[in-house]
């Protein structure tokens, strides 16, 4: 079993929540709110990924990102090393590719909080940014929650961009999802079969996690609502 | 938002809204209302979809009119003349929505001092701790709103909405679904938490009930439009607009025409329906062949099952009783005499005047319960 790989995956998956977490609250925030009539060409585009074959996201961000890529450049002029086939070239991929399991969730509970609360709150003289802070976001945990752990499962079983923009270099860019596919392909079954058990009951855990605690969220924010 | 109440005092509120208004039906009309509100409470009257919500929302900032002008006394809220428009969150202008709206995450505590959030904190406490008491809803300060009754979810609403000492305060229909002892109990903290600070308050209702039990001065709503003000019983008692006359509780609305004015009585005669009977009502701004709505009180009709004799009542109808049914301590009549009529009775009066359907009766109409209403 190839623990490099693993933690690798795992720090990957950690990353992306992470950015997802504070990229994810302003873009849902206006998805959830914004009276603009084109939103939904920003809703279709956050939701591509969820489409698109994992090979065309990944093979455009390598065009993106190689020596010769916008993307690339840019890195290249500011930091003075390129991006494909290094750790931050796969989190700014993963980041894509995961975006729409962080914003879908939390703009489903930003749009659930009852719209009546969020006058209340103007009326009572908070402005937007403490309306979100003491009323969206407390009421929606359960949505918060969600959002960061499907992004960081989503991540963590990711395999088609990893390969385009990462390749395959050991303790870079070689995810534990990879390092599974490589040693099936030098039939080390028992290996393979050891490292995917594992990427299983990982995965479980963290989707239980959050059901058990989105139910029992649920009940708890739920049942505080008025009857009327 | 926390505003200097002493020294604005006995300002009015001032309005003029102009505005489109979309129900929830296909109905679209004109919300052009002008109004003033003295310190005090005001009852705004009128049906479902008269506008009454989409004007508190335009007071509040939340909603922008077309056109118009607010004000609390001096201050202006909005103007579109000079492209003044606060934000609701400086308007000093307090809104208890009739879902209440209380955050269901926060305390009782919580929800109260949420308004006072640019206060110290021991400050912020005090007030919050006053009005829990003034309100009695100390003993539930950390309680959630989904742990307390209903009328105590009021009484937190209300406090909510005062602890920031606001210009003005609306209140969207906040009592409905209490019983009248509970919500005279409430009104009655209201009265006195504004014998302090006399704010105007416009407390929005379509119930007649409470119209009644509040006893101030109405305004009556419909379509948009202003359509009466005045004391509860000149607005309930003279509906000038047929939506409002059903709302107001008058259960009998007829249609008919116009036969003459007897102007020296001071009467009209009217023939319901196309074929139906004649009645007398009081002179009205009609002439012959106009076509009227009549509306009279299911209560101010009298029951007879002879034909009365000696009476001053002018209108004296003949007809069969097509259903009765038993409604509390109440019996409502179904008479048919050409047009139909609705009829409250007691059960009393059912047992011993042998009420039964096919009975023939007479129906008594004063010429003064009968209200002549402009569609």
């Amino acid at each position: 079993m190839n623990i490099e790989a693993l933690l690798l995956s795992i720090r990957l998956a950690l990353c992306v929540s992470a950015i997802l977490f504070v990229v994810g609250m302003p873009l849902a925030y206006w998805l959830a709110y914004s009276r603009w009539r084109g939103k939904f060409l920003l809703e279709a585009i956050v939701a591509l990924p969820l489409v698109l074959p994992p090979t065309v996201l990944g093979f455009y961000m390598l065009m993106a990102m190689g020596p010769r890529g916008p993307l690339g450049k840019l890195w290249e002029s500011m930091f003075g090393r390129g991006l494909a086939f290094t750790f931050t070239g796969l989190v700014i991929a993963s980041v894509l590719y995961s975006l729409p399991f962080a914003v879908q969730p939390l703009v489903a509970s930003f749009e659930t909080v009852d719209r009546k609360l969020l006058d209340a709150s103007a009326v009572l003289g908070a402005g937007r940014l403490r309306t979100f802070r003491r009323v969206i976001l407390p009421l929606s945990v359960p949505g918060i929650l969600t959002a960061l752990v499907l992004s960081f499962a989503h991540t963590l079983g990711e395999f088609g961009v990893v390969l385009m923009v990462g390749g395959n270099l050991a303790g870079v860019t070689r995810t534990v999802s990879i390092d599974i596919y490589d040693r099936v392909q030098s039939l080390e079954y028992g290996d393979a079969s050891r490292t995917a058990l594992l990427l299983l009951i990982i995965s479980f855990v963290v989707l239980s996690v959050v059901y058990g605690v989105n139910r029992r969220a649920g009940r708890r924010v739920w049942s505080a609502w008025p009857a009327n | 938002m926390v505003s200097m109440a002493g020294e604005l005092n006995s300002a009015y509120l001032t309005a003029h809204v102009r505005r489109e208004h979309r129900s929830r039906g296909a109905e679209t009309f004109l919300l052009d209302v002008v109004l003033e509100v003295p310190p005090g409470i005001t009852i705004l009257f009128g049906p479902s979809g008269a506008g009454k919500s989409t004007l508190l929302d335009c007071i509040a900032g939340l909603l922008q009119p077309a056109l118009g002008r607010i004000c609390t006394g001096e201050i202006v809220l909005f103007d579109s003349g000079q492209e003044v428009n606060l934000p609701p969150q400086q308007r000093g202008v307090a809104y208890v929505f009739q879902t209440l709206a209380l955050f269901p995450h926060l305390s009782v505590e919580e929800n109260v001092s949420y308004g006072l959030a640019d206060l110290p904190e021991a400050a912020r406490n005090a007030r919050t701790a006053e009005i829990l008491q003034m309100f009695r809803v100390d003993k539930l300060a950390r309680q959630k709103p989904g742990e307390i009754s209903g009328g105590e979810r009021q009484r937190v609403a209300l406090a909510r909405s005062l602890v920031t000492l606001p210009r003005v305060l609306l209140l969207d229909e906040p009592l409905t679904g209490l019983d009248a002892e509970l919500k005279a109990s409430i009104v009655d903290d209201l009265r006195a938490w504004n014998s302090a600070h006399k704010i105007p308050i416009l407390y929005v209702t379509h119930s007649r009930d409470e119209v009644d039990a509040l006893g101030e001065r109405v305004i009556a709503l419909d379509h948009g439009r202003v359509v009466s003000e005045g004391t509860p019983r000149e607005v309930l008692d003279a509906p000038r607009r047929k939506r409002l006359a059903q709302s107001a509780g008058f259960e009998n609305v007829l249609n008919g025409t116009v036969l003459d004015l007897r102007e020296a009585d001071g009467v009209m005669r009217v023939r319901l329906a196309d074929d139906g009977c004649e009645i007398e009502v009081p002179l009205g701004h009609a002439t012959p062949g106009d076509r009227v709505h009549i509306a009279v009180r299911a209560g101010d009709i009298l029951l007879a099952t002879e034909r009365p004799e000696g009476l001053s009542a002018r209108n004296v109808l003949e007809g069969t009783i097509e259903s009765l049914e038993r409604r509390g301590t109440l019996v409502v009549s179904r008479v048919d005499c050409g047009v139909a009529f609705t009829v409250h009775v007691t059960p009393g009066a059912e047992r011993t005047l042998e009420l039964a359907a096919g009975k023939k009766v007479w129906l008594v109409l004063k010429t003064h319960s009968c209200h002549f209403v402009e569609d």
